[in-house]
């Protein structure tokens, strides 16, 4: 019940964030949806990715979008063409990205046919190595958690790489708008 | 009874929403999103409840706490146009 409602919510949230005319209006939206995710993340007991999506989704994204906002405007600007025109080609438009979705969500649709259940324990993702982790991480790494052993150690080069890859990126963004701000 | 709870805060949170789409002023949606964060949080602590594992309350803690963060930054950006 919850999930149905939360999932109606979300829906709701994400069409009225795409047909906002305001942008600042479709962040805040947008922020409200991250926060209606979190709770679903939540029932899907992931609670790590729902402490992602809440401090990254609701806050940091938020603030990042609302910085990006602060250098252009915030209205939709009116399209030059004359208005018959114009409505012409919306239609034709409209009614091919209609036809385009629509194929791509049946090819999806098709796709997930041959997927398992939700939590099966047969599905191949819950043969492979889980067993191993849950039963050897302890001896192999001396980790309590094994989420922290298969992240951390398992995973180490992995989650190296991740992390320069975020180091990066953020050296990235400070020099860009540091640059701003000289000019 | 936890269940119920939560159904009933969805729903104020839905009738919520309906201010959120509507506006008509930018500050009635970011307040209205404002109350959806705040039910969010008691939402986080019911579930916590109804799946029988409280820590789930440190989550909501931890939302309360980020909840503000894109509101301040709203404010900013509508008073002085920009976040410097």
């Amino acid at each position: 019940m919850i999930d149905f409602m939360l999932l109606f919510f979300l829906v709701i949230l994400a069409i009225a964030a795409i047909s906002m005319k305001d942008l600042l209006s479709a962040i805040i939206i947008l922020s409200a949806y991250s926060l209606i995710m979190a709770v679903v993340w939540v029932r899907l007991n992931a609670v790590d990715v729902a402490f992602t999506e809440a401090a990254v989704g609701a806050g940091i994204t938020t603030v990042l979008l609302i910085a990006a906002l602060s250098r252009t405007k915030r209205r939709e600007r009116t399209s030059p063409q004359p208005a018959i025109q114009k409505q012409k080609s919306m239609t034709r438009n409209s009614i091919l990205s209609f036809i385009v979705v629509m194929v791509t969500g049946a090819v999806l649709v098709y796709g997930t046919i041959d997927m398992p259940d939700f939590g099966d324990p047969d599905a191949p993702a819950n043969l492979h190595v889980a067993d191993r982790y849950i039963e050897k991480s302890y001896e192999e790494t001396g980790i309590v958690n094994f989420v922290t052993a298969v992240l951390a150690s398992y995973r180490g080069y992995d989650t190296l790489g991740e992390v320069m890859v975020i180091f990066a990126a953020g050296i990235g963004v400070v020099l860009l708008l540091r640059r701003k701000r000289e000019q | 009874m936890f269940e119920i709870a939560a159904i009933v805060i969805v729903l104020g949170a839905i009738l919520v929403l309906y201010r959120a789409l509507k506006g008509p002023r930018v500050y009635d949606r970011a307040l209205a999103v404002n109350i959806i964060g705040t039910k969010t949080v008691i939402l986080l602590a019911l579930i916590g409840f109804i799946y029988e594992r409280p820590h789930f309350l440190d989550i909501a803690l931890v939302y309360a706490l980020i909840n503000f963060i894109a509101t301040i930054a709203f404010l900013k950006y509508m008073e002085t146009g920009g976040l410097d």
